[in-house]
């Protein structure tokens, strides 16, 4: 039952990037190719794993606002370290950029879990600390394209399959948190505390410690995407993703995971953020002029968010229902 | 303030008069920067010493707080006026918290002048710009037309679609569009100043004019961004990204062939400049009056508007030849 509802919303997602695609093709026809459409896919990618983390969050009644200024700080810290040490391989790159966000996303969930701070103040505590901590560790400067290492602006732009390794690496994740998702005590435990904390309780279920495990998820996913940043766009600087996180959140929120907790899909979020990045990539491309732009984007998150929290009202009753019969 | 701070300041101020009353002849110029240690401040220095050199009876005495505080300056500013030196050149932290400091100076008769960052009329003589919105606005489009001989397209990058500075450059721009015939700009897009707005924006212009022969981006932040747009579009020869950019974040680009050249200040002109600037009022006597002319060697002359400030030059333009020298500098 639930599992309908939630695949029809993905359904009505898909339809009106469809329709939007159409849009879009009817006044700049090269938009629609698949060589474009795959670099459209591949721009989308920090968003994509960006809203992957952010979803488990959400699904448990928290919000992280500090992804993006985690990000800038991993993507900072590695391109320091580069910087340092170019020959320092790129799976290790990657391995201390996942173990650093990871280890923010951690102080995140601490936060929350033991001191019991609303989360969405926390992490926006931490996103101010994150960005002053970076501004203390390059005292303001930027690391530039040239003082990175081949191998390390190389990574991300790399073609394996006809594809980049970032696309590689978003449908890595996207795999990775779907099947986590569905088939892990972890992953059905984000739904039971967010769904409803008390009956979670009963179940046996530390929904501190479940809420923590979302944040560090969160945080694992933004260190890396930090490290794919600031090697895609080959500089890293104090601002870098400044206002991303609201993205992220706006992602999610098309995608139909609900801010009350409880409610979403890997897919809901993956499509969110596909919506997003089409609006982004397409704007510039259809001609409109600048002024308009940001009212354009801004209306299609509304219009979404609307649809949404309509819909989701709904889907609360029904999942009550059902664990109302189930016990 | 420290007071580790205030000792090395004295100590720095007595071994400086120690050396001032050996060669009491020397005019002595000193250049206050914004905090010693940055790598623009350092270039002034070289540009000042080498006007110094070209002088002969000059001695400059390169100076600053270590943080970029107005107090800090003020406290550098004040162990000046004890040293009596002849004339002082700063590039301000704060345009007005310096003045009451400036204007001791003026009256023990110091020359006063300021530079890169100004500080208000009445707290110095005259105040040297790096450049002017007009010269500015002629660079950007005379970079990408000179690397054009046959005419083409070319797009804006800016920063924010309210951004004065970026603004007022592409009006000036427009304004001599003229004197560029076969030059067409054929769209102004806007990057936000974040790196992955640019890159889009860039990516979008060259989707949208296939046939664009060049991006201009009078904003470092988008410069950049367009640069490695423009690489990973495999445009590299057939799109130039030009515009405003700093040697040290645009090396990359100069270096992979994205960016022919760019341009920015040279802050070995602004220090050299500063430096005759001030040997000409303390020395010779210029007058720092609106209106007037004053040599600066081979910077040619400033002439000062009604506010007693002037524009040294065009923006410096960087390219393959000379990004080595100046991408360690700023």
């Amino acid at each position: 039952m639930t599992g309908r509802w939630i695949r029809s919303r993905e359904s009505i997602l898909s339809l009106a990037i469809g329709l939007m695609l159409v849009l879009i093709a009817s006044r700049f026809s090269g938009f629609v190719t698949p060589a474009n459409l795959g670099d459209v896919f591949n721009d989308t990618a920090p968003l994509i794993i960006l809203a992957l983390g952010q979803m488990a969050v959400i699904l448990t009644r928290c919000i992280d606002l500090s992804v993006a200024a985690n990000l800038a700080l991993t993507g900072m810290a590695v391109a320091m370290l580069n910087t340092a040490f170019p020959g320092l391989p790129v799976p290790f790159i990657l391995a201390i950029a996942i173990t650093f966000g990871a280890v923010m996303g951690l102080i995140n969930g601490v936060l929350v879990w033991k001191l019991e701070i609303p989360p969405i103040v926390v992490t926006l505590g931490t996103m101010t600390i994150f960005r002053g901590i970076i501004f203390l560790l390059s005292d303001g400067k930027w690391v530039n394209a040239h003082e990175m290492s081949p191998a390390f602006t190389g990574f991300p732009r790399a073609f394996f399959l006809g594809l980049p390794v970032l696309s590689w690496i978003a449908l890595f994740c996207i795999a990775i948190i779907g099947l986590m998702m569905s088939r892990t005590p972890l992953g059905r435990s984000f739904f039971a505390v967010g769904g409803n904390p008390h009956a979670a309780v009963y179940a046996g279920i530390n929904v501190g410690r479940t809420q923590c495990a979302a944040f560090v998820i969160s945080g694992a996913l933004a260190g890396l995407t930090g490290y794919l940043w600031v090697a895609r766009y080959a500089v890293a600087y104090v601002d870098i993703a400044g206002g991303f996180e609201l993205e992220v959140v706006a992602a999610c929120v098309i995608g139909g995971i609900s801010i009350a907790g409880g409610i979403g899909s890997v897919g809901g979020a993956v499509l969110g953020a596909v919506f997003l990045g089409i609006v982004k990539n397409a704007l510039p491309v259809v001609n409109i002029s600048p002024f308009w732009q940001l009212a354009i984007s801004g209306s299609a998150i509304l219009v979404a968010v609307v649809l949404n929290a309509q819909s989701s009202r709904s889907k609360g009753r029904i999942i009550l229902r059902e664990a109302e019969t189930t016990t | 303030m420290s007071v580790m701070k205030r000792v090395l300041t004295t100590v720095a101020a007595v071994a400086t008069f120690a050396a001032g009353a050996a060669q009491a002849e020397d005019v002595r110029i000193a250049l206050v920067v914004k905090a010693l240690g940055i790598g623009f401040f350092e270039a002034a220095a070289k540009g000042a010493e080498e006007a110094a050199s070209e002088l002969g009876d000059v001695e400059i005495i390169y100076t600053g707080p270590t943080d970029t505080t107005a107090e800090g300056q003020i406290e550098v500013i004040n162990a000046l006026i004890a040293q009596n030196v002849d004339a002082i050149a700063v590039s301000a932290n704060d345009a007005d918290a310096l003045v009451p400091a400036l204007k001791k100076a003026m009256q023990r008769g110091i020359t006063v002048i300021s530079w890169d960052s100004g500080v208000a009329p009445e707290g110095r003589q005259l105040h040297l710009n790096p450049s002017s919105n007009p010269l500015i606005g002629n660079m950007i489009i005379k970079l990408a037309a000179d690397h054009l001989p046959e005419g083409g397209d070319v797009a804006v990058l800016s920063a924010t679609t309210t951004s004065t500075n970026q603004n007022i450059w592409i009006e000036e721009m427009t304004k001599v569009m003229g004197d560029y015939p076969d030059i067409n700009v054929v769209s102004t897009v806007y990057g936000d100043d974040l790196a992955d707005k640019s890159y889009r924006e860039a990516t979008g212009l060259m989707q949208t004019y296939p046939d664009l022969d060049a991006i201009i981006a009078p904003t470092s932040v988008g410069i950049v961004a367009a640069a490695q747009a423009v690489v990973d579009a495999g445009k590299v020869g057939q799109v130039n990204v030009t515009g405003l950019g700093l040697p040290s974040e645009m090396a990359g680009a100069i270096e992979s062939g994205a960016s022919q050249s760019f341009a920015i200040w040279n802050p070995i002109d602004l220090g050299y400049s500063a430096a005759m600037l001030a040997y000409e009022i303390s020395k010779n006597g210029a007058e720092a009056a609106p209106g007037a002319e004053i040599p600066m060697g081979r910077m040619g002359s400033l002439k000062l508007d009604d506010n007693s400030e002037g524009a040294m030059a065009d923006p410096f333009v960087y390219d393959a030849s000379n990004i080595d020298a100046f991408k360690s500098i700023f």
